[in-house]
């Protein structure tokens, strides 16, 4: 219903390229990164700078909370320009660990639908299977490759590649009747977040990003 | 010296470096993350690693004064220190990490402080090795250096 709104609003023909939600309205994705090794913060920075994402690297789970505005804080930043597409983080920080940064943003309604990786030097099943039960979009074992950026941006940039399909549709409609564009759309959108937060992650991973259309 | 050489020299200069296993997989990484805006990242990664991991050894090294021994909070300073050596591709550092945990674990104090004087030694043989390293390569220039065709 919010989706069809936002349709009617953005009803002018040139403002047809509606990005519901999606990285802003450039490709590129912004990706935050949470380390707490200077060295790490640099090589990850770089590692997504040369995929062509925008990077936030900050040094803490608490910081990052922060910059999420999930710290409890009255916080007057506009999302809009610092919508986060991806979080990456590792796992062993002190103070917060990742797994707890990670619980917090699944707890959140608002950044739930964020796909957070754990990044750790270890190899420990029973902590990548707490992750993963957790929400996790993936576990990777550091030192973090190029490849290993380059497929994350594939599989984010697959869901939203979705999303664009329908905006292309979405596009051609407009010249049409808006109105019978409100049922195209699942009016249950946050409901079926709901049913797929409540799956283990892990298993329904794949099919999450089906649903996502 | 003339062009071809200086990237012979270069050549020659960084094969030992991975062939006695002093460098890892993960410099090659790193270099491929140079390019032409960036022509000194690794440069810049491994000087940040030594500033960085110096406050870290001397940590280590006033935890190891202490008697008795904290092994819990040696073993979370020496992860650190092990995963920024493992970020640049530092391989003999690291395993002299992996022994100094083994150590921790199984409470040995020797063990660590014997580990810790090994690493040590690692870590300013990497440190000459890698300026001098640096130094040639400045004067070739940086696409020449990375090894894999871009």
């Amino acid at each position: 219903m919010e989706i069809a709104g936002e349709i009617l609003r953005r009803s002018l023909p040139e403002e047809v390229g509606v990005s519901y939600g999606s990285s802003s309205d450039s490709e590129e994705l912004h990706v935050l990164a949470v380390d707490d090794s200077y060295v790490d913060r640099k090589v990850i920075e770089r590692l997504l700078r040369i995929s062509s994402c925008k990077v936030t690297a900050v040094e803490s789970g608490t910081r990052a909370l922060q910059f999420l505005g999930l710290d409890g804080e009255k916080n007057s930043v506009g999302f809009s320009d610092l919508k986060v597409n991806l979080i990456m983080t590792d796992y062993s920080m002190p103070g917060m660990t990742g797994y707890e940064l990670l619980k917090k943003i699944k707890e959140s309604s608002a950044f739930r639908e964020i796909p957070v990786v754990i990044m750790s030097s270890e190899n420990i099943l029973a902590r990548i299977d707490r992750c993963l039960e957790e929400g996790a979009e993936e576990f990777i074992v550091k030192p973090v490759k190029l490849s290993d950026v380059k497929r994350l941006k594939d599989f984010i940039m697959k869901g939203d590649g979705e999303e664009k399909g329908r905006r292309t549709i979405l596009k051609r409609k407009m010249q049409d009747d808006i109105f019978s564009l409100s049922s195209q759309f699942p009016a249950s959108d946050s409901v079926s977040s709901e049913l797929e937060s409540s799956t283990p992650l892990y298993l329904s991973k794949r099919p999450k990003l089906l649903n996502r259309g | 010296m003339e062009r071809n050489q200086l990237h012979r020299l270069v050549a020659l200069s960084r094969q030992p470096l991975f062939d006695q296993g002093f460098l890892d997989e993960q410099f090659l990484q790193l270099e491929e993350l140079q390019d032409d805006a960036n022509p000194n990242f690794v440069e810049e990664v491994v000087t940040l690693y030594y500033r960085d991991s110096a406050r870290l050894i001397l940590n280590i090294e006033q935890a190891l004064e202490r008697n008795p021994l904290d092994f819990n909070k040696l073993d979370i300073l020496m992860h650190q220190f092990k995963g920024s050596s493992s970020s640049i591709g530092a391989k003999k550092v690291k395993a002299e990490c992996t022994f100094f945990r083994e150590n921790c674990r199984a409470g040995n104090g020797e063990g660590c402080i014997r580990t810790f004087q090994q690493l040590k030694k690692e870590y300013a043989t990497l440190r000459k090795k890698l300026e001098a390293y640096f130094q040639l390569t400045r004067q070739v220039g940086p696409a020449e250096t990375a090894c894999r065709p871009k």
